[in-house]
C-alpha cells in the first residue's frame, strides 16, 4: 500500500467491502473477548455496521463498555500473506443503530450479506454501528500506517 | 524423481530441469565435441532442498521485506548476502544428501571439478547474460562439492540476477536452478571465443590467458585478444596483453601466481590454434543455431571446450545497471584502485581544496567572483566523477571480504565481518575525537560552560577557543557555510558543550580480534598472506568509504563558500540601488548553483484531505545497527538544524553526510532514508555502538522533529509515537 492518502483510502475502501468477515474485540472488566461478525461499512468509511444476537457476550460488552477494535484482513493461512496480506485494525465506539437510521442501515447491510436476512430482522438481534476515530493498516508484516477519522 | 543425470542421458525434453549450460553440454558432446565428463544436478534437486528445509518461505520473507522499487542497489546486495547466508547454512537434508552422493560420487570419486549454475531459463536468448550466476572451479572432495551446489543454488538470488529479476522472472514460487558438476581440466593456456563480436557483427573476438581463465573472467589479468573476419577466420589483429600473471588451481580453489619469464614473451597461443578456437565457436554455432560464447582451454596440445551459451548483453535501458555489474572485482583489480585513491585522489582533492581555500573570495571583483564560482562548479563535478568511477567502486572490496568471511566462517549474522573493518582510524571518528577533547575542557570549566549558555563564547578561556579554533581549521566544513567567526566558535562550543554533558563515550567495535584469529587461522601457512591482504584491502574500503566523502565534502564546501558571497553582494546591491542588475555574469553564475543545488522537495502524496489525515506508525527499513532506543527525533534537512541537536535524540535523515557525522556521538540512534549496512551512516553508527535503521522509506517527510520514535536496530523498524492507544 503508498504513502498517497488517495490511494489508501481507495485500498481500504476496497479491503472493506471485499472482505465480509472481521473480528470484534471487546472487553468486559479487562477480560478482552473477540467474535467474528458480518460486518459492512458506510461510504465515507467513518461507520462499519455488524448484527449481533440481543442475548450474546459482546453485545453485553458493548452496553457496558462502548470502545471496540475489529480487524479486517485478506490473509489466505499461507506464509505468503506476510507479503500479500492487509490487516486493518479499525478502533471506535459502538452503539445499536438509531431507529430512524435503521431501515437504511440495513439494506446497506443486507446488499452485503443478503442470507443474513432472516437473521438480521429478527427482534431479538441488534444492528450496531462502530463509529470509526482511527483505522491502523498494517501492509508487508511490519508497514504501519493510521488513518485518523476527523 | 531422477536428480542426477549423466550428459549422454539428457534429451530436449530435459532442458526446463536442466537448464542451458547442462544441456549445451550434452547436445556438444553428442556431436563428439571434446567436453569434459559432467553430471547434472536438476532443479528439482533446489526444488526439494527448500522444501525439505522451509527455506523457501525464509527466502520470501527476505525478499519482500521491502517492495524492490525502494531498495537502492546496496539494500539489494545485502539482501543478497543474507540470502546467500541462509543457504550456506542450512545443510542438505540426509535423503537428499544421500541421494546426490549416490549420483555423484561413482563418477567422479576424488577427481577435483568445477560446479557451474545452469539455470532454467538461462537458455533463452533473452535472459541468458553472463555473469549473474556463480561457478566454482577447482572443488575438492564431496563434502566441498555439497557446499558449492547451495552457493550455486543461492546464487539464483545474487544481486546481479535481482537487478535483473523483471528479465529472469524471478519468483521464489516458481524460479529454481539446475548445477553442472563438471571434471576440472587444468589447462594451461585458457580463453573465450564470441562466435560473434559484440560490437562488430562481421567480427569474431578470440581472447587468451596462460593458466586458467577464472583470471580474466572476473578482470584480474588481462587477455591477449584477437579480432578476427567472421567469415574467413583471417586475423585482422592481435592486441597482446601485459603478460605477468596466471590462474592455477591451488590446493583449494585458485590461486594467482607470476607468470615465468619465458611465458611472458609468448601469447598463449599461436596462430594455429587462434584458428582452431576459431573452428569452435563456428562448430557451437552451426550446432544450436546462433552465434555463441565458448570457453575453453588448452591441456597440453588437446582443446577441450568447458561451456557454451548465446551471446546476450544485459539490456542496456541506460539505467545504470550495467555500471553496477561492472562494480563486482578482484582482488587484483581493487589493489591497484586502493593504490589510485590512496596516492592520487585523496590527496588530490586535499591539495584542491586548500587550493581553493586560500583565495580570498571577498577581494575578488564580481566578474571575477562570477568566474570562480563557475570554475569551482567544474573542479567539483570532476571529483564527484572521480568519487563516482572509483571511490564507489572500491566499496567493493568490503564486499569480496564478506563473502569469503562467510563462505569460511558461516557466520549466524551475515554481517559479521564488518567487526573486522571497524576500529580503523577514520577521518570522522579522529574529528570527533577531537571535538571530545574540547567536551572534556569545557567539562572542567563551569565558568566556560556559562559563558557558553549565554550565549557569550567568545569569552571562555583561552585554552578553549584555541582547541575551538584548532578543530575548526582542520575541518572548516564542519560548520556548514562559513559564517562570522564568532558564530562558527559558537556553532562548535554549543556542540562541546552537549557532548561534554555525556559520559565519556568512543568510537568501540565489537571483539574484532577474537573474531579477526578465528578468521585468520582457517587459512594455511602458505594463504595467510592471501588473507591478511584481503582483510587489509577490505579495512581500507571501509576506511575509505567514509574519508573520501570527507574529502569531496571540503572541495564542495568550497563551492558553497563562493556561491553564498556571490549572494551576499546581489542581495547587498539590491538593498541599496532597489535593483538586482539582471542579467549579469555574478548573478547568472549564483542561480544556476542555486538551481543545481536545489533540494528536492518532492512529496510522496497527500497525507490530509476528505476528513481523513494519514499518519505513518512502523515503518520498515533496513537493520543496519544491532539496539533499541527510543527518544524524540531530529530531523537534519539544513545544516543549520544540525546545531539545534540535543542529547539523546534520535538522527534521523534523508542521507548522512561527512559534514553531519560529528553530532553522531550525541545521538542515541540513527534513522536514513538511503539504504544499505555498508554505507557511511551504518558504518559509523556501528562504530559508535548506536541502533540504526538505514532505508527507511522517505524518514525525513513522514517523521518529524520531536515526534516520540522508537528504533529497532534488530529488526530494521521505526515505529513512531508511543504505544498508548488514545482513547476512542
Amino acid at each position: 500500500m503508498s504513502q498517497d492518502l488517495p490511494e489508501i483510502r481507495n485500498d481500504l475502501k476496497k479491503l472493506l467491502r471485499t472482505q465480509p468477515l472481521a473480528v470484534l474485540s471487546t472487553q468486559q472488566d479487562g477480560q478482552p473477548y473477540a467474535s467474528l461478525v458480518a460486518f459492512a461499512c458506510s461510504d465515507d468509511l467513518a461507520r462499519l455496521y455488524f448484527a449481533t444476537i440481543r442475548s450474546t457476550r459482546k453485545f453485553a460488552n458493548i452496553m457496558k463498555d462502548s470502545r471496540v477494535a475489529m480487524l479486517i484482513d485478506s490473509r489466505s493461512n499461507a506464509p505468503a500473506d506476510f507479503q500479500q496480506a492487509t490487516a486493518v485494525t479499525a478502533t471506535g465506539k459502538t452503539a445499536e443503530v438509531a431507529p430512524e437510521e435503521r431501515n437504511g442501515i440495513l439494506a446497506l447491510y443486507l446488499a452485503k450479506h443478503p442470507y443474513l436476512e432472516s437473521f438480521a430482522q429478527s427482534p431479538t438481534c441488534a444492528l450496531c454501528e462502530v463509529r470509526v476515530r482511527t483505522y491502523f493498516v498494517c501492509t508487508r508484516f511490519q508497514n504501519v500506517v493510521e488513518v485518523h477519522i476527523k | 524423481m531422477k536428480l542426477i543425470f549423466a550428459l549422454a542421458e539428457i534429451t530436449a525434453r530435459d532442458r526446463p530441469r536442466i537448464g542451458g549450460k547442462g544441456y549445451a553440454l550434452a547436445e556438444m558432446q553428442r556431436k563428439g565435441m571434446r567436453i569434459p565428463d559432467a553430471a547434472c544436478i536438476s532443479a528439482d534437486a533446489y526444488r526439494e532442498f527448500l522444501a525439505s528445509t522451509e527455506l523457501k518461505d525464509r527466502i520470501r520473507m527476505e525478499l519482500y521485506r521491502k517492495p524492490f522499487e525502494e531498495m537502492r542497489w546496496e539494500e539489494i546486495w545485502d539482501v543478497s548476502l543474507r540470502i546467500r547466508n541462509m543457504f550456506a547454512r542450512t545443510p542438505m537434508p540426509g535423503e537428499l544428501r544421500a541421494r546426490l552422493l549416490r549420483g555423484l560420487e561413482p563418477r567422479f570419486r576424488k577427481a577435483p571439478v568445477s560446479v557451474r549454475s545452469s539455470a532454467p531459463g538461462e537458455d533463452s536468448a533473452r535472459s541468458s547474460f553472463a555473469g549473474l550466476h556463480e561457478s566454482f572451479v577447482n572443488i575438492h572432495g564431496m563434502e566441498s562439492v555439497l557446499e558449492h551446489v547451495r552457493l550455486v543454488w543461492a546464487s539464483l538470488w545474487s544481486d546481479r540476477a535481482l537487478l535483473y529479476r523483471k528479465e529472469l522472472k524471478l519468483d521464489p514460487e516458481t524460479s529454481a536452478m539446475a548445477v553442472v558438476v563438471q571434471k576440472m581440466v587444468a589447462g594451461g593456456r585458457s580463453g573465450v571465443v564470441f562466435g560473434r563480436s559484440p560490437v562488430h557483427n562481421k567480427q569474431t573476438i578470440v581472447e587468451a590467458v596462460h593458466g586458467l581463465n577464472q583470471g580474466f573472467v572476473d578482470g584480474t589479468i588481462e587477455p591477449d585478444r584477437w579480432i578476427l573476419d567472421r567469415k574467413t577466420g583471417r586475423i585482422l589483429e592481435h592486441s597482446p596483453a601485459r603478460r605477468g600473471k596466471y590462474v592455477a588451481p591451488g590446493r583449494r580453489g585458485v590461486s594467482l601466481k607470476t607468470l615465468p619469464r619465458a611465458l611472458r614473451e609468448r601469447p598463449p597461443i599461436d596462430g594455429r590454434e587462434v584458428g582452431e578456437v576459431y573452428r569452435l565457436a563456428l562448430a557451437a554455432e552451426s550446432l544450436f543455431g546462433c552465434p555463441q560464447d565458448v570457453e575453453w582451454t588448452y591441456r597440453r596440445k588437446i582443446l577441450h571446450t568447458l561451456q557454451a551459451r548465446p551471446i546476450t548483453t544485459p539490456p542496456s535501458s541506460g539505467d545504470g545497471r550495467s555500471w553496477y555489474l561492472s562494480l563486482h572485482r578482484s582482488l587484483e583489480n581493487l589493489k591497484s584502485l586502493r593504490r589510485k585513491i590512496e596516492e592520487a585522489h585523496i590527496p588530490g582533492m586535499e591539495k584542491e581544496s586548500l587550493q581553493l581555500g586560500r583565495i580570498d573570495l571577498s577581494g575578488l571583483s564580481d566578474a571575477a567572483l562570477a568566474r570562480e564560482i563557475r570554475r569551482r562548479r567544474e573542479i567539483y563535478d570532476r571529483w564527484r566523477q572521480v568519487y563516482w568511477d572509483d571511490c564507489i567502486p572500491f566499496a567493493h572490496g568490503m564486499r569480496l571480504f564478506g563473502r569469503i568471511y562467510n563462505d569460511l566462517m558461516k557466520p549466524q549474522d551475515p554481517f559479521q565481518f564488518m567487526a573486522l573493518l571497524g576500529g580503523a582510524p577514520m577521518i570522522s571518528t579522529q574529528r570527533n575525537r577531537m571535538l571530545g577533547g574540547l567536551a572534556a575542557l569545557i567539562r572542567k570549566d563551569p565558568a566556560g560552560r556559562a559563558c557558553i549558555l549565554a550565549g557569550k563564547a567568545d569569552q571562555c578561556s583561552p585554552t578553549v577557543l584555541r582547541e575551538c579554533d584548532r578543530i575548526l581549521d582542520r575541518f572548516s566544513d564542519l560548520v556548514g557555510e562559513k559564517g562570522s567567526p564568532g558564530r562558527d566558535r559558537s556553532r562548535i562550543l554549543n556542540i562541546a558543550l552537549r557532548m561534554a554533558e555525556l559520559p565519556e563515550k568512543s568510537a568501540q567495535s565489537q571483539n574484532p580480534a577474537v573474531l579477526r584469529r578465528r578468521f585468520l587461522s582457517r587459512f594455511g601457512p602458505g594463504r595467510k598472506k592471501y588473507a591478511l591482504e584481503l582483510l587489509d584491502l577490505a579495512r581500507a574500503s571501509y576506511r575509505l568509504r567514509d574519508d573520501d566523502n570527507i574529502y569531496l565534502g571540503k572541495i564542495e564546501s568550497r563551492l558553497f563558500a563562493a556561491v553564498k558571497e556571490g549572494s551576499r553582494r546581489i542581495r547587498a546591491r539590491s538593498r541599496s540601488s532597489g535593483k538586482t542588475g539582471r542579467g549579469d555574469a555574478l548573478k547568472k553564475a549564483v542561480l544556476l548553483e542555486s538551481s543545481l543545488t536545489a533540494t528536492d522537495r518532492r512529496r510522496t502524496g497527500r497525507t490530509e484531505g476528505g476528513g481523513f489525515s494519514l499518519k505513518s506508525r512502523q515503518i520498515v527499513g533496513q537493520p543496519a545497527g544491532a539496539g533499541v532506543a527510543m527518544g524524540r527525533a531530529r530531523v537534519i534537512v539544513h545544516p543549520s538544524d544540525l546545531y539545534n541537536f540535543q542529547r539523546g535524540e534520535i538522527l534521523v535523515c534523508d542521507a548522512i553526510d561527512p559534514g553531519m557525522t560529528f553530532i553522531v556521538p550525541l545521538a542515541a540512534a540513527v534513522v536514513e532514508r538511503r539504504g544499505g549496512m555498508l554505507i557511511h551512516g551504518a558504518i559509523i553508527a556501528r562504530e559508535y555502538g548506536l541502533p540504526c535503521v538505514t532505508g527507511v522509506p522517505d524518514a525525513a517527510l513522514r517523521i518529524k522533529t520531536g515526534d516520540f520514535i522508537t528504533v529497532d536496530g534488530h529488526l530494521g523498524i521505526v515505529t513512531v509515537g508511543e504505544a498508548i492507544l488514545p482513547d476512542s
